[in-house]
């Protein structure tokens, strides 16, 4: 690999200058990142990308927020649930917020029983995961089905107050509950992997031929904690503000 | 393939247990019914307390290379101009729309 770089290198002449120094720096067998894996590096890359995508859904929120003549509903009682007979405030998300982080507590000591190589304790540890997961899925799919049937809410109207409200729900939970579901089916993906000791055994994945190892588990991990980190921004702005 | 020694378990736990009580702190907040100024900065300091949490240790970010932090942490900081946009935007058109629209 290192041999063919420096032999396609080589055939530009020396010293460099303009354009295509810059070329010549930047396709150089450097890394920006060392010692820390590519698939690493490419994930947390894509989490950026993503912190832009849902900052631009909270910054839009924001401006519709602050240009709307009416009332914004209260979300304290739009989210209130009555439980054994009592009205108790917001109390499905507070349970959804502890549900996310118990999920991203599971998934860090995922990530680091799998490079003790305890193949056992990583796939429970992961298929938790996805259980809390998909639980965070199922219960949003209740709020969604009760605003939705019951409270009359739809993205271009709603009966409580500012017609924006509905728009800017569907669409921010919705992105982030499909952020969710998708991390269900790359965590079920990867505690295969686990389970049949793919990773333990370096055995190449099904579309590559790099060998799988434990950093996929933390990669896995980092885009997991990411959607929690999310979730964290979105409960502070959207349901308590 | 060697892997580099592990840190101990117990610290996944004892920041699981801070991100527990940060969220009742912010839960609490509107149990409570805070308003204004107070509500508001309470639930961004619970807020970038969590967050700092979760990207500093369970996304490993305090054990990372500078490189690699500088590269994650600093291009969200652009984000800072867009809020100042989008502030004067929701201003201006709530203005405008008290103007014309507002009885």
């Amino acid at each position: 690999m290192s041999e063919a770089h420096s032999a396609h290198l080589e055939e530009i002449p020396p010293p460099y200058t303009g354009p295509e120094s810059f070329v010549a720096d930047w396709s150089s067998d450097q890394t920006a990142f060392k010692n820390v894996p590519w698939g690493k590096v490419m994930m947390w890359i894509f989490l950026v990308s993503d912190t832009f995508i849902f900052s631009a859904f909270l910054i839009s929120y924001m401006t519709v927020r602050i240009s709307a003549v009416d009332p914004w509903p209260n979300p304290s009682e739009v989210f209130a649930l009555t439980l054994f007979g009592k009205k108790i405030p917001l109390v499905l998300i507070a349970i959804m917020t502890f549900i996310l982080i118990s999920s991203s507590g599971t998934m860090a000591m995922a990530v680091n029983f799998g490079y003790r190589k305890n193949r056992k304790v990583t796939f429970i540890l992961l298929i938790v995961t996805a259980i809390l997961g998909a639980s965070f899925v199922g219960m949003q799919a209740f709020e969604w089905s009760k605003l939705i049937l019951e409270e009359g809410v739809r993205p271009w109207t709603n009966p409580m107050g500012a017609h924006q409200f509905g728009s800017v729900f569907f669409m921010i939970t919705g992105f982030h509950g499909t952020h969710v579901s998708i991390g269900v089916i790359f965590l079920l993906i990867v505690a295969a992997k686990v389970y049949r000791g793919d990773l333990e055994h370096n055995r190449p994945g099904f579309m590559t031929g790099r060998k799988g190892n434990y950093e996929i588990v933390e990669i896995m991990g980092l885009y997991w904690h990411f959607v929690d980190l999310v979730w964290v921004f979105i409960f502070a702005f959207f349901y308590l503000w | 393939m060697e892997y580099p020694k592990q840190h101990p378990i117990g610290i996944y736990l004892k920041i699981w247990a801070l991100l527990f009580i940060l969220s009742g702190l912010s839960y609490s907040v509107d149990y409570f019914h805070f308003e204004g100024y107070l509500r508001w900065s309470l639930i961004i300091i619970f807020m970038m307390l969590k967050a700092g949490l979760i990207v500093a240790f369970f996304m490993h970010m305090v054990w990372e290379r500078v490189a690699l932090i500088y590269a994650v942490l600093v291009p969200p900081l652009l984000l800072l101009t867009l809020i100042g946009i989008g502030v004067l935007e929701g201003d201006y058109t709530f203005f405008t729309r008290n103007v014309f629209f507002g009885s």
